[in-house]
């Protein structure tokens, strides 16, 4: 027979593995905090040195000549961007995981990741197959969009705050989407300032 | 069925076989491996575990492939439904009752 605090026990952990096995809770405000700052460099970058920012759909590229040397900069900036705030998302996850005494890969992670690979990959896509055709205006907004769908979309796979974050996302893309010329500024807010509030946020709420 | 007096069943005394039903109850299906992981514990511990359950009705099991690899996946039962909200009813009576 149990003792009363065995059963108290036992609640602790019921609560403790349901919350496990459906949610991926190591995501850090961190994270958020630095991959924002890595897209506001990235903005800037991008509109002080290598000149992007695109003021209608179709950017005044030469049908043919699209893939020129500026926009060879763009992608490679973007993609920096990416890899830096995928690693430091990487890195802080794994610390906090370490920290809660969990795995970082177990089948809640990869439910995560499979969720939210589905609507980028779409946009991912789609965003290439516009820069082929030479509509370099919708980049940065869609990027926005696609990335708040995702994050909407695999918000009750982790923190319902994502939900949130992910509607403002949205919102920014078609914003973005209709004011082709600040299109450059509604993704440094998106990606850049979004990020950085949102990463306070749950530091401040879950890990403090 | 064995019940205790105050309402605890006794399949659910063990914290493995409680940790499979937790998951079981907020999931819909969970695969082997993925039990493992989350509970810690070795193929054959798991594995004599969820044959308890599996003997109480509480869980089912459902074979299929991806590929050429094989894939369990466990599900709740609404047998195994009623006994765990049972369970955890007797659980909240307790705290009250102490509280």
């Amino acid at each position: 027979m149990k003792e009363e605090q065995d059963y108290l026990r036992d609640i602790t952990e019921i609560r403790s593995m349901m919350e496990r096995s459906s949610k991926f809770l190591s995501l850090s405000g961190w994270s958020g905090i630095l991959a924002g700052i890595y897209a506001l460099a990235g903005a800037y970058i991008a509109y002080s040195f290598l000149g992007f920012n695109p003021a209608d759909l179709e950017y005044r590229q030469v049908p043919g000549e699209i893939l020129n040397f500026d926009l060879w900069k763009i992608v490679v900036l973007a993609l920096i961007i990416l890899i830096l705030a995928v690693g430091t998302a990487i890195y802080f996850s794994q610390q906090k995981a370490h920290k809660r005494g969990e795995r970082i890969w177990n089948a809640t992670t990869r439910r995560l990741l499979a969720h939210m690979a589905v609507p980028l990959i779409a946009g991912g896509l789609l965003i290439l197959i516009l820069i082929s055709k030479g509509w370099l205006g919708l980049m940065a907004p869609l990027t926005l969009l696609f990335y708040g769908l995702a994050l909407y979309h695999i918000s009750r796979f982790t923190y319902d705050e994502l939900k949130t974050l992910g509607l403002i996302e949205m919102v920014l893309g078609l914003a973005g989407a209709y004011f082709i010329e600040y299109g450059l500024l509604f993704w440094a807010l998106g990606f850049g300032l979004a990020h950085v509030l949102y990463g306070i946020f749950i530091h401040y709420r879950y890990e403090r | 069925m064995k019940l205790l007096i105050n309402g605890f069943h006794k399949a659910f005394e063990s914290r493995i076989r409680l940790g499979i039903m937790s998951a079981l109850a907020i999931n819909d299906k969970f695969d082997f491996n993925a039990l493992k992981e989350f509970l810690e514990v070795t193929d054959g511990n798991l594995a004599s575990h969820i044959k308890a359950l599996e003997k109480e009705e509480f869980v089912g099991v459902e074979k299929s492939f991806i590929g050429k690899k094989p894939n369990t996946k466990y599900f709740m039962t609404p047998k195994g439904k009623k006994a765990f909200e049972n369970h955890l009813k007797a659980l909240e009576n307790l705290i009250k009752k102490s509280g």
